[in-house]
This record gives structure tokens, C-alpha cells and sequence, in this order.
């Protein structure tokens, strides 16, 4: 699914002068793997998750996708990626605190251009499939920090894509919640045939992961697990 | 399970997400609007109290020398001294016109009528004192267009058709009781008596001419500046438009005809009226605009920050967006598409804050004066009270309501650009 080769990511922040936040990465991430990508603050695993899920292009080398180089793609094409391949999991949830767990999950079919009926159907289906078909009509507020995480995993898969990118799904979950979080994702993973990244500090979740990547100062320090489900 | 969301799910989702966000930031969006509202109203105000004071001068010129749809065509003398070096009683104070030229002017389009006539003076001494008369000769069978035409008859009748070869006359009723003139007197013009068969008066108590004679009577009598009869020459065309809206063409239309000639319309003769009628049209056409524009302007600017800050407040959620595949233009439409829906509620909280503020206009504004001369060549004037309408039409609230839309969009313009320009990265900030 995914080759990385020397992946090279610089910021430019002003009087810190030039920060390289993913230096020389090379990885290869199959299709239906699970990879957890560990590390400390600042090391680099946000930026490399962010590269896998077409949001930068690299400064040098290269991040193969399906065979396609996202380096070389124009922006609009790296929107089509995001909104037709690519499913995202925010440790914030990110939901649109207006609309209703429904219409934040039909906001995910959008970019798909699909009649408004099929959207409905597909995103009522996505939120029976994370167990909250009742509470569809329910806005953000309404819904417990664990639901609200359904939700965003629900508008992650809607579109079915290929792989799902997670930011520290259970950071701000409870214990409990946090396993009732993994026990889904890892049953939408086997179920789907899922490719799954996890960014994470939370050792109970790499340890579910089939392989683990640790970041340090922007390398890839070490790879834990072989590839494949 | 009270407080969800039962929103219809049959609206499209842009439109459901649109009165969302719109409704969610409900203090932000009654801000905006209210702010571009109050610029509205304040254009809507100074409009209409404009289009009051220019309605104003039209009804005080209207009713005294019949303009509106009105024009008068003619030629200035061209040596100065012509009237005075004359040694006949009864000259004519403008050039001659050829006697077609009435026809020529009614052929033109949109002209619904023209008549010829004679602006003369009467020139009487008095031991070392000279007095002026004012004598206009008048085509009986068309008063309308003409010096009558706005003139009222408080005795006897005006001339008519079959006057055309008498020797009758009409007064300013000023005229007629300064010289103890009534109907039935006889007036005696150039040496020639005439009968006089009414009295007229301006609605507005001020005449152009002292006496009106029939046409042939005065172009007999009468001499041109050169010292030459008149025999069937006229010097003023007088012309009515077929609608107020025509009198431009219409007054261009004869320039075109008559290079030389002179058109006086209702603009002109606008300049002619002072007075603090005047001075308010003045003030509000000055300052009055640059007020309500400086308004508008610091509207659309105070709702554009409104907008830019809830983009602003916003960034994670547009990041989100971009990060699930919305396109820059889809998330720019969305934005521009909330703005413009605050200018619309900014159009009607306009409309609604300019007609309260007209009315208050309307009932508040103090009675203003206009001072207008008695006619176009004298230096004596007139006052009059006139009261200040605000007033608004469709046009004018459709043209506050386009305005108020318009600075929305502008204002969330730029809102829209900095949103298409975010980098979906912005979704994984962590700051709630």
C-alpha cells in the first residue's frame, strides 16, 4: 500500500529557523497491516501520519501510494486521495459541533458527489455499524466522549476506504472507553481488511498493533513486528 | 433526548450546514447583520431624504413655472445692449426664432407638444425713473407648454382659441392689483389698449410676466433686438416631453437641432431655487453621501472582521473539513454562502431600520423655505415654505438590499480565501 523512501519533511518557524520533523524515512506499510507509530512529543510521528494521508508533500523523497507518488500529485489530485481513499481518526474527535452525528458523517460523502438519499442511507448505515444508530439525530453535546469517537470512526469508514489514519484515537478517552475504542477498530480492521496506522503513546494501544515504528528527531528508530495481517 | 437536532434531512447539506453555523453563532451573525443593517439604513435615510428634497424642488418649480416635463428653447441676445438702445416701447428680451422652429421641436421624438412665444419687456419712464413690464406673448389655442400652463384663473378666463386675432389680455394678479387692473379694464401695452379678460396667479403667489397678450397681437406690436419686427417670429420654444423620463432625451435631442440654442429644463431651473430647501438638497448631496457611504463602508468592514473571526474560530473545523476530501472551492462556497445570508438578514434589518429612520424623517424634519426668482431674467425672488418628504421606492430599497448583500459577500471574501488556503493539517491542532 504504502513505500516510503528518504522522506524528508522540513518546517520553516520563523526565529527557530528550519525544523526537520521527518528525516530520511524509508517504510513500507502493507496493505492490511497495523502499524502503531510510537514516540515522544515532537518526534516526528504526526508529520509522518500527516505525509501517509496526502495532507504535505515531501521536501525530498518519496511516498508511494497504490504505486502513486504523492509528491508528484497537485493539490486537487491529493484532495481526491483524502476524500476518496484515505480515512482519518482525530484524537479530538473533530466533529462539527452544529451538526448532528448523521450529518457529520454524511459530511464525509460529500466530496463524492453522491445523491443525497444514498448519503443518508450509507451514513445511517456507517453509525448502526459503530452502534449508535440511535443516536443519529443527536448533535456533538448530546453524545458521551466515547460516542462522539464512534462517530468520527463512523465518518472515517462511511466512504470505505482503504486505509484509516488515526491521531491518538483514545487520547482523550477513559479506560474503559479507550478499550471499547480499540476492541471497534480492531474488529472494523479484521472485518474490512483494513490498512491501519495508529499514532499513539498509549502502550495498551501498540501492543494490539501488529508492528510498531518508533520516531525519534524525525527518524525512524526502530520497526517492531513483520509486515503483513 | 430533548435539544437534538430534528432538522428537515431533505435540504441539501450545504444549506443545512449553512443555517447551522448561522444559527450556532447566533450573537455573531445578529452583529453582522445588525452592523451592515445600520449602514443600510443610513444610506436608505440620506436617499430618500435627497430624493424628498429633490421632489421638493421640483413641486416648487413645477408649480411655478409649469416645469417637470417642461422645457424652454431659446437664444440669448447677442449684443447686451439691444434692449436698452432700442427706441420702441415693446422689445423682445431674446433673440428671434424662425417660426418654423415650434413645428420642427413638437417633430421630435418624445416631444408631446411645443408652442412658440414672445418674452418681451415694456420699457416706461416716469420722470428719471424707468419701469420694466414683463409681457409674454402667448399662442391662445396652446397655452400647454407655456408660461400658463401652471397658472390658475382667479377672475375672468384664459385665452383661448378665438382670441388668437383680439386684442385681450391676461394679468399677474400681482400685476393687476399693483396697477387696480380687474377684468373687464383695458390694459394698455405699447400704445395698444387691450381688454382684460382674466386674472391668473401662480399657486405659489409668483408670475413670470406681468401681462399675457395673444401671439399675433404681441409679435405686431414688438420689436426684435436688431430693431425689426417680428412679423410671425417667435424667441422661446416652449416644449413638454411626453414623461419625466424623456426630458433628457428630449433636451438633448434639441441641442442636437439647435447648437446655439439654449434648453432650459428642470435641472436648471433647480439652480435657480434657494433658500434652505436648497442648502439641506446640498447638504445631504455633499456630506450626506459621503456619510452614508463611510457608513456603509465601516458596515461591511465591521461584519468582514465578524466574518474573518469566525473563520478564524473556525480553523480546525475547515481543516477537518479538507482533511476528509472537501474541495478549497466547496469550503469557500460554504463560507462566501454564510456571509452573503448574513447580508441578506443585513438587507432586511436595513430595509426595516431605513423605513423606521424615513418615517422619523418625515415626521421630525422642521419646514424649509425655497427661494426661487419670479422668472428666469429678474433678480426679484420669492420665498416659500416647503415640507421635506423623505422618500423611498422600490428601487431604492432594492438598491439598500443589493448593497447590504454585496458588502456580506465582500466581507466574507476574504474570510473564504484564507479558508480555501488551510491546510488540512489544521485539523490535527489540539487546542480544542
Amino acid at each position: 500500500m504504502y513505500t516510503l523512501s528518504s522522506v524528508t519533511k522540513t518546517y520553516h518557524r520563523g526565529r527557530e529557523g528550519t525544523v526537520t520533523a521527518v528525516d530520511g524515512v524509508d517504510l513500507v506499510i502493507a496493505d492490511g497491516d497495523w502499524l502503531a507509530i510510537k514516540g515522544r512529543t515532537g518526534s516526528g510521528k504526526s508529520t509522518l501520519l500527516q505525509l501517509l494521508g496526502a495532507m504535505h508533500r515531501p521536501d525530498r523523497g518519496a511516498v508511494e501510494f497504490d504505486g502513486r507518488d504523492l509528491a508528484g500529485l497537485r493539490e486537487a489530485e491529493l484532495t481526491r486521495v483524502r476524500g476518496e481513499a484515505i480515512g482519518f481518526v482525530f484524537q479530538t474527535f473533530n466533529l462539527i459541533p452544529t451538526l448532528s452525528a448523521l450529518e457529520n458523517v454524511e459530511a464525509a460523502l460529500v466530496p463524492l458527489r453522491l445523491p443525497g438519499a444514498e448519503r443518508q442511507t450509507r451514513a445511517a448505515a456507517a453509525l448502526a455499524d459503530v452502534g449508535l444508530a440511535d443516536r443519529a439525530r443527536h448533535l456533538p453535546s448530546e453524545l458521551s466522549g466515547g460516542q462522539q469517537q464512534r462517530v468520527g470512526i463512523a465518518r472515517a469508514l462511511v466512504k470505505q476506504p482503504r486505509v484509516l489514519l488515526a491521531d491518538e484515537p483514545t487520547g482523550n478517552l477513559d479506560t474503559a472507553t479507550r478499550d471499547e475504542i480499540l476492541a471497534l477498530l480492531e474488529t472494523l480492521w479484521r472485518e474490512r481488511d483494513l490498512t491501519l496506522v495508529v499514532v499513539t503513546h498509549d502502550a495498551d494501544v501498540s501492543e494490539r498493533a501488529r508492528r510498531v515504528a518508533v520516531m525519534d528527531a524525525g527518524r525512524l528508530a526502530v520497526v517492531v513486528g513483520s509486515e503483513g495481517n | 433526548m430533548a435539544g437534538h437536532r430534528r432538522s428537515g434531512p431533505r435540504w441539501p447539506f450545504g444549506l443545512r450546514y449553512l443555517c447551522s453555523e448561522l444559527l450556532r453563532r447566533a450573537r455573531r451573525t445578529l452583529l453582522s447583520a445588525a452592523g451592515l443593517g445600520l449602514g443600510v439604513g443610513l444610506v436608505m435615510v440620506v436617499s430618500a431624504v435627497s430624493a424628498g428634497a429633490d421632489r421638493a424642488q421640483s413641486s416648487v418649480l413645477r408649480s411655478l413655472y409649469g416645469v417637470g416635463t417642461q422645457l424652454t428653447v431659446d437664444q440669448p441676445m447677442r449684443s447686451v445692449g439691444a434692449l436698452q438702445d432700442s427706441s420702441h416701447a415693446l422689445t423682445g428680451t431674446l433673440e428671434p426664432l424662425p417660426p418654423s422652429q415650434a413645428a420642427t421641436i413638437s417633430a421630435l421624438p418624445h416631444v408631446a407638444a411645443a408652442s412658440g412665444g414672445l418674452q418681451l419687456a415694456e420699457l416706461t419712464q416716469s420722470g428719471a425713473l424707468f419701469s420694466r413690464t414683463r409681457v409674454d406673448g402667448v399662442d391662445p389655442a396652446q397655452v400647454a407648454p407655456g408660461p400658463l400652463a401652471a397658472a390658475d384663473v382667479v377672475a375672468g378666463r384664459m385665452l383661448a382659441a378665438a382670441d388668437t386675432t383680439r386684442k385681450v389680455a391676461v394679468l399677474d394678479g400681482g400685476y393687476a392689483t399693483a396697477q387696480h387692473l380687474s377684468v373687464g379694464s383695458t390694459v394698455t401695452v405699447a400704445g395698444a389698449p387691450f381688454e382684460v379678460v382674466g386674472i391668473v396667479k401662480r399657486s405659489q403667489e409668483i408670475g413670470s410676466a406681468d401681462v399675457y397678450l395673444p401671439l399675433a397681437a404681441a409679435q405686431t406690436l414688438a420689436r426684435a433686438p436688431d430693431g425689426r419686427p417680428f412679423a410671425d417670429r417667435v424667441n422661446v420654444v416652449y416644449a413638454a416631453a411626453d414623461s419625466a423620463s424623456h426630458v433628457a432625451d428630449v433636451q438633448r435631442a434639441i441641442v442636437h437641432l439647435l447648437p446655439t440654442a439654449t434648453v432650459t429644463g428642470a435641472d436648471a431651473e433647480a439652480n435657480a431655487v434657494t433658500g434652505s430647501l436648497r442648502q439641506a438638497a446640498d447638504l445631504i448631496g455633499e456630506l450626506g453621501t459621503w456619510v452614508a457611504a463611510a457608513a456603509l463602508t465601516m458596515a461591511s468592514v465591521v461584519a468582514g472582521l465578524f466574518i474573518v473571526g469566525g473563520v478564524a474560530a473556525r480553523l480546525r473545523e475547515l481543516g477537518t473539513l479538507k482533511a476528509l476530501g472537501w474541495p478549497a472551492g466547496r469550503i469557500a462556497g460554504q463560507v462566501i454562502g454564510e456571509s452573503a445570508a448574513i447580508g441578506v438578514l443585513g438587507a432586511i434589518a436595513g430595509a426595516i431600520a431605513g423605513l423606521a429612520g424615513i418615517a422619523l424623517v418625515g415626521a421630525l424634519a422642521p419646514t424649509l423655505s425655497a427661494t426661487v426668482p419670479q422668472d428666469p431674467q429678474s433678480i426679484q425672488s420669492s420665498t416659500v415654505a416647503v415640507h421635506l418628504a423623505p422618500h423611498a421606492d422600490a428601487a431604492l430599497i432594492a438598491g439598500a438590499a443589493l448593497l447590504a448583500v454585496l458588502g456580506g459577500v465582500l466581507g466574507g471574501a476574504v474570510a473564504a480565501w484564507r479558508a480555501a488556503r488551510l491546510q488540512p493539517a489544521v485539523a490535527f491542532t489540539r487546542i480544542a
